[in-house]
Protein backbone atom coordinates (compact mmCIF):
# COMPACT_ATOMS: atom_id res chain seq x y z
CA UNK A 1 0.00 0.00 0.00
CA UNK A 2 2.76 2.51 1.45
CA UNK A 3 4.99 1.62 -1.88
CA UNK A 4 1.95 2.58 -4.50
CA UNK A 5 2.26 6.13 -2.83
CA UNK A 6 5.62 5.93 -2.14
CA UNK A 7 7.19 5.27 -6.09
CA UNK A 8 5.32 7.40 -8.06
CA UNK A 9 5.91 10.26 -5.25
CA UNK A 10 9.73 9.47 -5.18
CA UNK A 11 10.05 9.06 -9.00
CA UNK A 12 8.33 11.97 -9.99
CA UNK A 13 10.12 14.17 -7.15
CA UNK A 14 13.66 12.85 -8.12
CA UNK A 15 12.46 13.71 -12.05
CA UNK A 16 11.40 17.47 -10.80
CA UNK A 17 14.34 17.58 -8.63
CA UNK A 18 16.99 16.45 -11.63
CA UNK A 19 15.45 18.72 -13.98
CA UNK A 20 15.34 21.71 -11.60
CA UNK A 21 18.73 21.14 -10.77
CA UNK A 22 19.69 20.76 -14.86
CA UNK A 23 17.82 23.92 -15.12
CA UNK A 24 19.71 25.66 -12.55
CA UNK A 25 23.05 24.77 -13.66
CA UNK A 26 22.24 25.68 -17.27
CA UNK A 27 21.23 29.08 -16.09
CA UNK A 28 24.19 29.49 -15.10
CA UNK A 29 26.32 28.30 -17.51
CA UNK A 30 24.64 29.72 -20.07
CA UNK A 31 23.95 33.46 -18.30
CA UNK A 32 23.99 35.88 -20.87
CA UNK A 33 26.35 39.15 -20.82
CA UNK A 34 24.51 42.38 -20.21
CA UNK A 35 25.48 45.68 -20.52
CA UNK A 36 25.71 46.34 -16.55
CA UNK A 37 24.76 49.71 -16.86
CA UNK A 38 21.03 48.42 -18.25
CA UNK A 39 19.62 47.92 -14.54
CA UNK A 40 21.70 50.67 -13.27
CA UNK A 41 19.75 53.08 -15.73
CA UNK A 42 16.44 50.63 -15.32
CA UNK A 43 16.77 51.77 -11.53
CA UNK A 44 16.77 55.27 -12.07
CA UNK A 45 13.76 55.17 -14.32
CA UNK A 46 10.08 55.49 -12.52
CA UNK A 47 8.70 52.13 -13.67
CA UNK A 48 5.41 53.00 -14.50
CA UNK A 49 5.70 51.19 -18.01
CA UNK A 50 3.43 53.43 -18.91
CA UNK A 51 5.10 53.30 -22.63
CA UNK A 52 5.11 57.38 -22.69
CA UNK A 53 8.57 57.34 -24.26
CA UNK A 54 7.36 55.27 -27.38
CA UNK A 55 8.64 52.10 -25.95
CA UNK A 56 7.34 48.89 -24.81
CA UNK A 57 8.45 49.79 -21.28
CA UNK A 58 11.20 50.92 -18.82
CA UNK A 59 13.23 47.92 -19.12
CA UNK A 60 13.00 48.14 -23.19
CA UNK A 61 13.65 52.03 -23.20
CA UNK A 62 16.73 51.66 -20.44
CA UNK A 63 17.83 48.97 -22.97
CA UNK A 64 17.63 51.70 -25.90
CA UNK A 65 19.40 54.53 -24.05
CA UNK A 66 22.50 52.23 -23.28
CA UNK A 67 22.64 51.05 -26.76
CA UNK A 68 22.12 54.49 -28.22
CA UNK A 69 18.93 54.24 -29.99
CA UNK A 70 16.88 56.26 -27.81
CA UNK A 71 17.93 59.89 -26.09
CA UNK A 72 17.78 59.68 -21.98
CA UNK A 73 14.97 62.78 -21.87
CA UNK A 74 12.16 60.91 -23.16
CA UNK A 75 10.95 59.60 -19.92
CA UNK A 76 8.03 62.51 -19.02
CA UNK A 77 6.83 60.93 -15.71
CA UNK A 78 10.54 61.14 -14.57
CA UNK A 79 11.23 64.21 -16.26
CA UNK A 80 14.29 66.34 -15.34
CA UNK A 81 15.22 64.22 -12.41
CA UNK A 82 15.29 61.16 -14.17
CA UNK A 83 17.48 61.96 -17.19
CA UNK A 84 19.87 63.96 -14.94
CA UNK A 85 20.57 60.56 -13.33
CA UNK A 86 20.63 58.53 -15.90
CA UNK A 87 23.07 61.55 -18.07
CA UNK A 88 25.02 60.54 -14.44
CA UNK A 89 25.00 56.69 -15.00
CA UNK A 90 26.06 57.27 -18.75
CA UNK A 91 28.57 59.77 -17.87
CA UNK A 92 26.83 62.25 -20.22
CA UNK A 93 24.93 65.27 -19.43
CA UNK A 94 20.95 65.10 -20.49
CA UNK A 95 19.11 68.46 -20.72
CA UNK A 96 15.13 67.42 -19.83
CA UNK A 97 13.13 67.50 -22.40
CA UNK A 98 10.07 70.46 -21.71
CA UNK A 99 7.18 68.01 -19.66
CA UNK A 100 4.00 68.07 -21.83
CA UNK A 101 0.05 67.82 -20.56
CA UNK A 102 -3.00 66.32 -22.30
CA UNK A 103 -5.29 68.37 -23.41
CA UNK A 104 -8.89 67.63 -24.13
CA UNK A 105 -9.80 69.81 -27.38
CA UNK A 106 -13.23 70.26 -26.49
CA UNK A 107 -15.19 72.21 -23.95
CA UNK A 108 -18.53 71.09 -25.41
CA UNK A 109 -20.24 70.26 -21.77
CA UNK A 110 -23.75 69.23 -21.08
CA UNK A 111 -25.02 72.70 -21.22
CA UNK A 112 -23.43 73.85 -23.89
CA UNK A 113 -23.44 71.13 -26.56
CA UNK A 114 -26.88 69.04 -26.29
CA UNK A 115 -27.50 65.20 -26.88
CA UNK A 116 -28.82 64.08 -30.38
CA UNK A 117 -30.70 61.24 -27.92
CA UNK A 118 -30.93 59.42 -24.40
CA UNK A 119 -28.24 56.56 -25.27
CA UNK A 120 -28.65 53.78 -22.34
CA UNK A 121 -25.88 51.79 -23.85
CA UNK A 122 -22.69 50.57 -22.92
CA UNK A 123 -21.01 53.05 -20.92
CA UNK A 124 -17.72 53.31 -23.06
CA UNK A 125 -17.15 56.05 -25.67
CA UNK A 126 -15.67 53.12 -28.09
CA UNK A 127 -18.69 51.29 -27.76
CA UNK A 128 -21.23 54.04 -27.96
CA UNK A 129 -19.43 55.09 -31.20
CA UNK A 130 -19.07 52.02 -32.73
CA UNK A 131 -22.82 51.08 -31.73
CA UNK A 132 -24.51 54.26 -32.86
CA UNK A 133 -23.05 56.59 -35.36
CA UNK A 134 -21.28 59.37 -33.70
CA UNK A 135 -22.81 59.13 -30.37
CA UNK A 136 -25.01 60.95 -28.43
CA UNK A 137 -23.28 64.04 -28.27
CA UNK A 138 -24.79 66.58 -30.98
CA UNK A 139 -21.32 67.43 -32.20
CA UNK A 140 -19.55 64.73 -34.05
CA UNK A 141 -16.17 65.94 -32.74
CA UNK A 142 -16.51 66.72 -29.42
CA UNK A 143 -16.07 64.29 -26.08
CA UNK A 144 -18.52 61.85 -25.67
CA UNK A 145 -17.50 61.71 -22.10
CA UNK A 146 -17.85 58.15 -21.22
CA UNK A 147 -14.31 58.11 -19.75
CA UNK A 148 -12.36 55.45 -22.17
CA UNK A 149 -9.31 57.87 -21.32
CA UNK A 150 -9.89 57.75 -17.70
CA UNK A 151 -10.00 54.11 -17.38
CA UNK A 152 -6.74 53.95 -19.30
CA UNK A 153 -5.20 56.94 -16.99
CA UNK A 154 -2.54 55.57 -14.21
CA UNK A 155 -2.10 58.09 -12.43
CA UNK A 156 -5.94 59.33 -11.48
CA UNK A 157 -5.42 62.69 -13.56
CA UNK A 158 -8.03 62.63 -16.12
CA UNK A 159 -11.68 62.68 -15.02
CA UNK A 160 -15.15 63.50 -16.51
CA UNK A 161 -16.50 66.75 -15.39
CA UNK A 162 -20.04 67.91 -16.52
CA UNK A 163 -19.88 65.52 -19.62
CA UNK A 164 -16.71 66.07 -20.97
CA UNK A 165 -12.87 64.70 -19.42
CA UNK A 166 -10.89 67.15 -17.80
CA UNK A 167 -7.07 66.58 -17.24
CA UNK A 168 -5.39 67.93 -13.99
CA UNK A 169 -2.13 69.46 -15.43
CA UNK A 170 -0.79 68.55 -11.56
CA UNK A 171 -1.04 64.67 -11.88
CA UNK A 172 -0.66 64.40 -15.48
CA UNK A 173 2.87 62.72 -16.07
CA UNK A 174 2.13 63.49 -20.38
CA UNK A 175 2.74 59.66 -21.22
CA UNK A 176 -0.02 59.84 -23.72
CA UNK A 177 -1.99 56.56 -22.66
CA UNK A 178 -5.33 58.78 -22.85
CA UNK A 179 -4.61 60.43 -26.20
CA UNK A 180 -4.36 57.09 -27.53
CA UNK A 181 -7.39 55.55 -26.09
CA UNK A 182 -9.82 58.56 -26.92
CA UNK A 183 -11.89 57.46 -30.09
CA UNK A 184 -12.65 60.61 -31.33
CA UNK A 185 -8.82 61.16 -31.22
CA UNK A 186 -9.28 64.91 -29.36
CA UNK A 187 -6.56 64.71 -26.51
CA UNK A 188 -3.45 66.31 -27.55
CA UNK A 189 -0.12 66.20 -25.51
CA UNK A 190 1.05 70.33 -24.77
CA UNK A 191 4.05 71.53 -23.52
CA UNK A 192 3.12 72.22 -19.85
CA UNK A 193 4.07 76.19 -19.83
CA UNK A 194 1.40 76.74 -22.35
CA UNK A 195 -1.60 78.10 -21.18
CA UNK A 196 -3.21 79.36 -24.08
CA UNK A 197 -5.13 76.84 -26.02
CA UNK A 198 -8.10 76.18 -28.47
CA UNK A 199 -10.63 73.82 -26.90
CA UNK A 200 -12.59 72.77 -29.51
CA UNK A 201 -12.04 70.00 -32.72
CA UNK A 202 -14.69 70.72 -34.78
CA UNK A 203 -13.62 70.65 -38.46
CA UNK A 204 -17.55 72.04 -39.27
CA UNK A 205 -18.76 75.09 -41.10
CA UNK A 206 -19.35 78.07 -38.12
CA UNK A 207 -23.23 77.63 -39.12
CA UNK A 208 -23.29 73.94 -38.29
CA UNK A 209 -20.81 74.36 -35.22
CA UNK A 210 -23.04 77.32 -34.10
CA UNK A 211 -26.13 74.46 -33.91
CA UNK A 212 -24.49 71.94 -31.95
CA UNK A 213 -22.49 73.92 -29.13
CA UNK A 214 -21.98 77.64 -27.76
CA UNK A 215 -18.40 77.35 -27.77
CA UNK A 216 -17.26 75.77 -30.75
CA UNK A 217 -14.60 77.14 -32.60
CA UNK A 218 -16.50 78.61 -36.15
CA UNK A 219 -13.34 79.15 -38.03
CA UNK A 220 -14.09 82.60 -37.99
CA UNK A 221 -10.08 84.07 -38.41
CA UNK A 222 -10.31 86.87 -35.69
CA UNK A 223 -7.78 85.32 -33.15
CA UNK A 224 -5.17 84.70 -36.59
CA UNK A 225 -5.67 88.25 -37.58
CA UNK A 226 -5.03 89.48 -34.23
CA UNK A 227 -2.58 87.53 -33.03
CA UNK A 228 0.76 90.15 -32.90
CA UNK A 229 3.24 87.46 -33.42
CA UNK A 230 1.50 85.11 -36.21
CA UNK A 231 1.26 82.17 -33.80
CA UNK A 232 -2.51 81.24 -34.99
CA UNK A 233 -3.67 79.65 -38.13
CA UNK A 234 -6.95 78.52 -39.06
CA UNK A 235 -7.35 75.11 -41.46
CA UNK A 236 -10.91 73.19 -41.76
CA UNK A 237 -12.49 75.66 -40.16
CA UNK A 238 -10.70 75.45 -36.97
CA UNK A 239 -8.13 77.43 -35.37
CA UNK A 240 -4.24 76.04 -34.86
CA UNK A 241 -2.32 77.75 -32.03
CA UNK A 242 2.28 77.16 -33.35
CA UNK A 243 3.24 76.33 -29.76
CA UNK A 244 6.86 77.05 -30.32
CA UNK A 245 5.88 81.20 -31.58
CA UNK A 246 2.95 81.50 -29.06
CA UNK A 247 3.60 83.26 -26.14
CA UNK A 248 0.88 83.02 -24.25
CA UNK A 249 0.32 86.43 -24.57
CA UNK A 250 -3.91 85.74 -24.27
CA UNK A 251 -5.16 88.32 -26.94
CA UNK A 252 -6.79 85.66 -28.75
CA UNK A 253 -8.20 84.34 -25.94
CA UNK A 254 -10.33 87.73 -25.35
CA UNK A 255 -11.05 88.62 -28.88
CA UNK A 256 -12.92 84.95 -29.90
CA UNK A 257 -16.73 85.73 -30.09
CA UNK A 258 -17.18 82.08 -29.05
CA UNK A 259 -14.66 81.52 -26.21
CA UNK A 260 -12.92 78.82 -27.92
CA UNK A 261 -9.55 79.56 -27.30
CA UNK A 262 -9.22 79.65 -23.52
CA UNK A 263 -6.33 80.51 -21.04
CA UNK A 264 -5.72 78.01 -17.86
CA UNK B 1 8.45 2.05 -44.47
CA UNK B 2 4.96 1.53 -45.02
CA UNK B 3 4.32 2.69 -41.40
CA UNK B 4 6.38 5.27 -41.72
CA UNK B 5 4.85 6.74 -44.91
CA UNK B 6 1.50 6.14 -43.12
CA UNK B 7 2.76 8.11 -40.06
CA UNK B 8 3.46 11.11 -42.72
CA UNK B 9 0.46 11.53 -44.34
CA UNK B 10 -1.96 10.80 -41.41
CA UNK B 11 -0.07 13.05 -39.17
CA UNK B 12 -0.31 16.50 -41.73
CA UNK B 13 -3.13 15.68 -43.37
CA UNK B 14 -5.85 13.15 -42.29
CA UNK B 15 -5.16 13.24 -38.56
CA UNK B 16 -3.97 16.85 -38.65
CA UNK B 17 -3.42 18.38 -35.43
CA UNK B 18 -5.60 21.55 -35.60
CA UNK B 19 -8.07 20.62 -38.13
CA UNK B 20 -9.23 17.69 -37.07
CA UNK B 21 -8.18 16.67 -33.77
CA UNK B 22 -8.74 20.51 -32.52
CA UNK B 23 -5.85 20.69 -30.51
CA UNK B 24 -3.62 23.46 -29.72
CA UNK B 25 -6.66 26.12 -31.18
CA UNK B 26 -5.58 29.14 -28.92
CA UNK B 27 -2.56 29.46 -30.44
CA UNK B 28 -4.17 28.94 -34.09
CA UNK B 29 -6.69 31.58 -33.82
CA UNK B 30 -3.92 33.97 -31.60
CA UNK B 31 -0.89 33.96 -34.13
CA UNK B 32 -2.04 33.58 -37.49
CA UNK B 33 -2.54 37.42 -37.82
CA UNK B 34 0.19 37.72 -40.40
CA UNK B 35 1.89 35.36 -42.59
CA UNK B 36 5.86 35.91 -41.34
CA UNK B 37 4.79 34.89 -37.63
CA UNK B 38 2.17 32.10 -38.32
CA UNK B 39 5.33 30.69 -39.78
CA UNK B 40 7.64 31.07 -36.55
CA UNK B 41 5.26 29.55 -34.62
CA UNK B 42 4.64 26.39 -36.40
CA UNK B 43 8.32 26.28 -37.05
CA UNK B 44 8.85 26.64 -32.96
CA UNK B 45 6.00 23.88 -32.80
CA UNK B 46 7.76 21.28 -34.81
CA UNK B 47 10.99 22.03 -32.97
CA UNK B 48 9.35 21.64 -29.82
CA UNK B 49 7.26 18.54 -30.56
CA UNK B 50 10.31 16.81 -31.96
CA UNK B 51 12.37 17.28 -29.00
CA UNK B 52 9.38 17.02 -26.45
CA UNK B 53 9.07 13.23 -28.10
CA UNK B 54 12.00 11.93 -27.67
CA UNK B 55 12.36 13.20 -24.15
CA UNK B 56 8.69 12.12 -23.32
CA UNK B 57 9.78 8.88 -24.78
CA UNK B 58 12.87 8.20 -22.77
CA UNK B 59 10.79 8.98 -19.51
CA UNK B 60 8.01 6.98 -20.47
CA UNK B 61 9.82 3.80 -21.32
CA UNK B 62 12.55 4.02 -18.59
CA UNK B 63 11.29 5.44 -15.83
CA UNK B 64 7.19 5.12 -15.70
CA UNK B 65 6.82 1.58 -17.33
CA UNK B 66 9.62 -0.20 -15.16
CA UNK B 67 8.04 1.24 -12.05
CA UNK B 68 4.63 0.69 -12.83
CA UNK B 69 3.24 4.25 -12.62
CA UNK B 70 2.03 4.69 -16.22
CA UNK B 71 -0.88 6.39 -14.79
CA UNK B 72 1.06 9.28 -13.91
CA UNK B 73 2.25 10.11 -17.59
CA UNK B 74 0.22 13.55 -17.70
CA UNK B 75 1.94 14.87 -14.42
CA UNK B 76 5.48 13.50 -16.15
CA UNK B 77 5.09 14.71 -19.40
CA UNK B 78 4.25 18.31 -18.02
CA UNK B 79 7.22 18.37 -16.19
CA UNK B 80 9.19 16.82 -19.34
CA UNK B 81 7.95 19.71 -21.77
CA UNK B 82 8.21 22.61 -19.52
CA UNK B 83 12.23 21.80 -18.32
CA UNK B 84 12.88 20.58 -21.52
CA UNK B 85 11.52 24.53 -23.16
CA UNK B 86 13.35 26.10 -20.48
CA UNK B 87 16.50 24.42 -20.69
CA UNK B 88 16.12 24.73 -24.66
CA UNK B 89 15.36 28.06 -24.60
CA UNK B 90 18.50 28.90 -22.33
CA UNK B 91 20.68 27.16 -24.94
CA UNK B 92 19.40 28.95 -28.25
CA UNK B 93 19.50 32.48 -26.20
CA UNK B 94 23.00 32.31 -25.24
CA UNK B 95 24.80 29.54 -28.65
CA UNK B 96 22.24 31.00 -31.64
CA UNK B 97 20.77 34.32 -30.89
CA UNK B 98 19.70 34.96 -34.27
CA UNK B 99 17.29 31.88 -33.78
CA UNK B 100 16.26 33.03 -30.21
CA UNK B 101 15.14 36.35 -31.94
CA UNK B 102 13.14 35.06 -34.48
CA UNK B 103 11.68 32.10 -31.82
CA UNK B 104 10.64 34.91 -29.79
CA UNK B 105 8.43 34.87 -27.94
CA UNK B 106 6.72 32.18 -29.12
CA UNK B 107 9.43 29.38 -27.41
CA UNK B 108 7.36 30.24 -24.05
CA UNK B 109 4.23 30.48 -25.07
CA UNK B 110 4.37 26.47 -26.72
CA UNK B 111 5.27 25.56 -23.17
CA UNK B 112 1.97 25.55 -22.06
CA UNK B 113 0.63 24.48 -25.94
CA UNK B 114 -1.87 21.39 -25.64
CA UNK B 115 -0.30 20.22 -29.05
CA UNK B 116 2.65 19.39 -27.69
CA UNK B 117 1.50 17.22 -24.83
CA UNK B 118 -1.10 15.79 -26.71
CA UNK B 119 1.30 14.57 -29.38
CA UNK B 120 3.67 13.05 -26.36
CA UNK B 121 0.30 11.07 -25.12
CA UNK B 122 -0.62 10.06 -28.45
CA UNK B 123 2.85 8.65 -28.79
CA UNK B 124 2.47 6.53 -25.80
CA UNK B 125 -1.46 5.22 -26.98
CA UNK B 126 0.20 4.34 -30.19
CA UNK B 127 3.03 2.64 -28.70
CA UNK B 128 5.42 3.80 -31.04
CA UNK B 129 9.22 3.49 -31.25
CA UNK B 130 11.29 5.97 -30.58
CA UNK B 131 11.82 6.85 -33.98
CA UNK B 132 8.30 6.54 -34.98
CA UNK B 133 7.83 8.79 -32.05
CA UNK B 134 9.61 11.57 -33.49
CA UNK B 135 8.83 10.91 -36.76
CA UNK B 136 4.66 11.78 -36.05
CA UNK B 137 5.85 14.47 -33.44
CA UNK B 138 7.85 16.22 -36.20
CA UNK B 139 5.30 15.52 -38.95
CA UNK B 140 2.20 16.41 -36.27
CA UNK B 141 4.41 19.53 -36.33
CA UNK B 142 4.59 19.90 -39.80
CA UNK B 143 0.65 19.75 -40.10
CA UNK B 144 -0.05 22.48 -37.45
CA UNK B 145 2.16 24.63 -39.72
CA UNK B 146 0.68 24.11 -42.49
CA UNK B 147 -2.43 24.54 -41.35
CA UNK B 148 -1.59 27.77 -39.19
CA UNK B 149 0.01 29.39 -42.25
CA UNK B 150 -2.58 28.70 -44.59
CA UNK B 151 -5.06 30.47 -42.05
CA UNK B 152 -2.75 33.40 -41.73
CA UNK B 153 -2.74 33.53 -45.54
CA UNK B 154 -6.45 33.86 -45.60
CA UNK B 155 -6.95 35.62 -42.95
CA UNK B 156 -4.22 38.53 -44.38
CA UNK B 157 -6.46 38.54 -47.22
CA UNK B 158 -9.66 39.06 -45.65
CA UNK B 159 -8.17 42.62 -43.95
CA UNK B 160 -8.61 44.00 -47.50
CA UNK B 161 -11.57 43.12 -48.19
CA UNK B 162 -14.02 45.96 -47.96
CA UNK B 163 -17.60 44.42 -47.62
CA UNK B 164 -17.53 42.06 -44.94
CA UNK B 165 -20.31 42.79 -42.17
CA UNK B 166 -18.94 44.80 -39.61
CA UNK B 167 -19.98 41.94 -36.99
CA UNK B 168 -18.22 39.37 -38.61
CA UNK B 169 -14.87 41.54 -38.96
CA UNK B 170 -11.67 40.18 -37.06
CA UNK B 171 -12.54 36.76 -34.83
CA UNK B 172 -15.69 35.91 -35.99
CA UNK B 173 -14.67 35.22 -39.81
CA UNK B 174 -11.68 33.56 -38.68
CA UNK B 175 -13.53 30.72 -36.97
CA UNK B 176 -15.70 30.21 -39.99
CA UNK B 177 -12.74 30.06 -42.09
CA UNK B 178 -11.10 27.70 -39.84
CA UNK B 179 -14.46 25.22 -39.54
CA UNK B 180 -14.32 25.64 -43.61
CA UNK B 181 -10.85 24.72 -43.56
CA UNK B 182 -11.34 21.93 -41.29
CA UNK B 183 -14.75 20.37 -42.97
CA UNK B 184 -11.97 20.79 -45.82
CA UNK B 185 -9.32 18.96 -44.52
CA UNK B 186 -11.82 16.23 -43.49
CA UNK B 187 -11.86 15.16 -47.11
CA UNK B 188 -8.74 13.62 -46.33
CA UNK B 189 -10.41 10.55 -43.80
CA UNK B 190 -10.22 7.07 -45.56
CA UNK B 191 -6.25 8.35 -47.19
CA UNK B 192 -4.97 5.90 -44.65
CA UNK B 193 -6.18 4.29 -41.70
Amino acid sequence: MIKEILWPAISLGGLGLIFGIILGAASKKFKIEVDERVPLVREKLPGANCGGCGFAGCDAYAEAIVSGKAPANLCNIGGEKAAKAIGEVLGVEVKAADPVVAFVKCQGTCVKSKSKYDYHGLKSCHDALTLADVGPKACEYGCTGFGDCVKQCQFNAISVVDGIAVVDNELCTGCGSCAAACPKGIIELVPKKQSVKVACSSKDKGMDVKKVCTSGCIGCGICAKNCPNQAITVEDNIAHIDYSKCTNCGICVSKCPVKAIINK
Amino acid sequence: MLKAFQIIVSAILVNNYVLSRFLGICSFLGVSKKIETAKGMGIAVTFVMGLASIMSWLVFNFILKPLHIEYMYTIAFILVIAALVQFVEMVIKKKMPGLYKAFGIYLPLITTNCAILGAVIINMNENYNLFYSFLFAVCSGLGYLLAIVLLAGIRERMEFSDNMPEALKGLPISLITACLMSIAFSGFQGLVQ
